[in-house]
């Protein structure tokens, strides 16, 4: 099997309280990987991780068997983009020159007319050029956060980190967000790995699923052997229904475990 | 066919759309980033020009009658002389007494407004200027130590330069160290510098409780900000310590239009967001602390020149940087002409000036603005 991207015994503590515990794990090119979890598993912490926004204390990060840990940080912009959640603005910027600050990896200090034209590129390819003298403070969530896909993708690396893409979306917008990025994985062939609160959106989406608990990986596979009942019980500490939808597991939970209490 | 797929599908087929770019043509977007970009070259140039008209104009003014056209000509045959003729008591006038000040004020206001550009830049804060991070605590210290204990670093006519120098960067590299050790956030950096700011004040007034008159005399001076100590000597030293630092910042343009998204979008597109932070923090004390060492405070030019510039050409740094330089001697250099002229021959201080004129022409901006978000 090809291998896209491989962490090997990623460990990273805070402050000595652990938050990652030796996680592994490979994914294959052209894929859309969600890290599915309760809060505080360590999704996005895996996910900063990987993009050195944090440093982990021990392990490695590979890309085409390229040591990520060992590169410059301008180097490690090529090869892997990241969304955040959220991004807030102090001082109002347009849309434009938000996207175009992800060029920075490739361009020297005057920039040239191909960079430009690639955020054009990339702004009709989501379908809001129509925003792109906008201020970015001003737009709403799900406009914010194509954006800042937008930014991701003139950075023009093959793997796509993503920090909860779809939180504070309504459904439409969730779908929307996660549809743009499915067609820019089939399409540019990216890796995307993200991190998803909403199961049902995972096991919609995904290729591929890692449930974590604890800084841990405890399953990881297609949705239908990573979605079941078994495993939200054991993860989620909730009883739920999962139902078989167009080949996706669904699920639908009931109601809370509490085990140890009377 | 490619005709229809580019007239008819723009904004929806992929394909048509780089046919539509490779024929040149372009949408009502493209044109209107294109118009945008025109403007803020225009206007950075025209306000290039505007000082430029300035320093004519303000040359004229005092007691010896000179027009505009010789102001220029006066200051041309210093390096044409074969071209440009004048009378030598207006060369001398204008070039040993009327340009200097000009020239100076031009400097520190250049300085100032580049200096608060970037700091609010790595600090993500409206509110930062080249003072935050405690260059004038440190400088109003040194020479407070300086006139009261007689305590100098340096001797001669440096005395008292010397002493707010060296005290002023070394207060400021004292907040950079601590930012450094326990993590160059923002907020440490900011907070930092405000604490170390009250301390440094608290004990400048202590100074100031045990000093006779005439020292207290010497420090409250100091403390008006003044363009009267530039000369063509010190200038000619700020020049050189601008020839350093304004490239170093320049360079550094795309790093700050990332880092005002914050550091984890920063890191991730490239950019190591605490080193930044560091250099950039190094360079402007460095730049500061020798324009106030000589000047004293002038703090508002450097908190609003960025937010005017910003109102006009937006968040791109290129642009930002020079233009706040300009806007900065801009609004100093005319608060001086107005220090010097209203009540002539007694002259306001350059600081106090500043704030007299330059608040109210903000504050007119502030409020004319039609955005929610005033600095837009």
């Amino acid at each position: 099997m090809m291998i896209k991207l491989q962490a090997k015994d990623i460990t990273f503590s805070y402050n000595s309280h652990p938050i990652l515990d030796n996680v592994d794990f490979e994914i294959a090119p052209a894929r859309l990987v969600t890290i599915v979890g309760p809060n505080g598993s360590g999704k996005s912490t895996l996910i900063k991780c990987i993009d050195r926004i944090v440093s982990p204390q021990k392990g490695s990060i590979l890309i085409d068997r390229k040591d990520v840990t060992q590169m410059s940080r301008r180097d490690v912009a090529r090869y892997l983009s990241y969304v955040p959640q959220s991004s807030v603005r102090v001082f109002p910027t347009n849309v434009f020159d938000t996207i175009l600050m992800g060029r920075r990896p490739h361009i020297g200090w005057l920039g040239s007319d191909d960079d430009e034209a690639k955020v054009w590129d990339v702004l009709r390819l989501l379908n809001i050029e129509r925003l792109a003298m906008s201020n970015f403070n001003e737009l709403s969530g799900g406009q914010q956060q194509k954006v800042l896909i937008a930014r991701a993708l003139v950075q023009e690396a093959e793997v796509m980190l993503l920090d909860e893409p779809t939180s504070n979306l309504d459904i439409w917008h969730q779908l929307d967000v996660m549809n743009i990025i499915r067609d820019v994985v089939r399409k540019r062939e990216i890796t995307a790995l993200m991190a998803l609160h909403d199961l049902n959106l995972a096991s919609t989406f995904s290729d591929r699923i890692i449930m974590m608990k604890k800084g841990k990986i405890v399953a990881a596979g297609d949705p239908t052997s990573v979605i079941t009942a078994e495993n939200i019980a054991s993860v989620y500490r909730v009883q739920a229904a999962v139902r078989i939808m167009s080949d996706r597991p669904m699920i639908m939970p009931l109601q809370q475990i509490r085990e140890g209490r009377a | 066919m490619i005709g229809y797929k580019t007239v008819f599908f723009r904004g929806k087929n992929g394909n048509g759309q780089s046919k539509a770019r490779r024929a040149g043509k372009k949408s009502g977007m493209e044109l209107a980033h294109d118009k945008f970009k025109f403007v803020r070259l225009f206007f950075v140039l025209a306000i290039l020009a505007v000082l430029i008209l300035l320093t004519g104009i303000i040359i004229t003014l005092g007691p010896l009658n000179i027009s505009v056209p010789d102001a220029y000509s006066a200051l041309l045959a210093r390096f044409w002389p074969e071209y440009f003729q004048v009378e030598t008591l207006t060369s001398r006038v204008v070039w040993n007494i009327r340009f200097p000040r000009i020239v100076g004020g031009m400097m520190a206001g250049f300085g100032l407004g580049i200096c608060g550009c970037v700091m609010q830049a790595v600090l993500k804060n409206p509110l930062a200027s080249p003072f935050t991070l405690g260059i004038t605590a440190g400088a109003q210290f040194g020479i407070s130590i300086a006139a009261v204990a007689g305590f100098t670093l340096l001797g001669g006519p440096y005395f008292i330069v010397g002493n707010a120098f060296v005290f002023a960067l070394l207060c400021s590299l004292f907040i950079i160290a601590l930012a450094a050790i326990k993590g160059a956030t923002s907020e440490n950096l900011v907070l930092a510098g405000i604490a170390v700011n009250y301390f440094f004040t608290a004990i400048s007034q202590l100074l100031k409780y045990f000093a006779s008159d005439e020292q207290l005399r010497l420090m409250t001076n100091w403390g008006m900000g003044d363009l009267a100590a530039f000369s063509w000597a010190n200038s000619r030293l700020l020049l050189v310590i601008f020839l350093i630092c304004f490239p170093l910042l320049m360079s550094k343009s795309w790093d700050l239009n990332i880092m005002t998204a914050g550091d984890e979008a920063a890191k991730s597109i490239g950019v190591d967001a605490e080193k930044t932070r560091i250099f950039i923090m190094v360079i402007t004390s460095l730049l500061v602390a020798t324009i106030v060492c000589f000047m004293g405070t002038i703090a508002f030019v450097g908190l609003v020149a960025p937010h005017m510039a910003r109102m006009v050409i937006g968040g791109d740094h290129r642009f930002l940087i020079p233009a706040s330089g300009v806007l900065g001697a801009l609004v100093l250099i005319s608060a001086d002409a107005v220090g010097m002229n209203l009540i002539a021959p007694t002259i306001i201080p350059t600081g106090i000036m500043t704030s007299i004129v330059g608040v109210p022409f903000f504050m007119y901006l502030m409020m004319k603005g039609k955005r929610k978000e005033f600095w837009t």
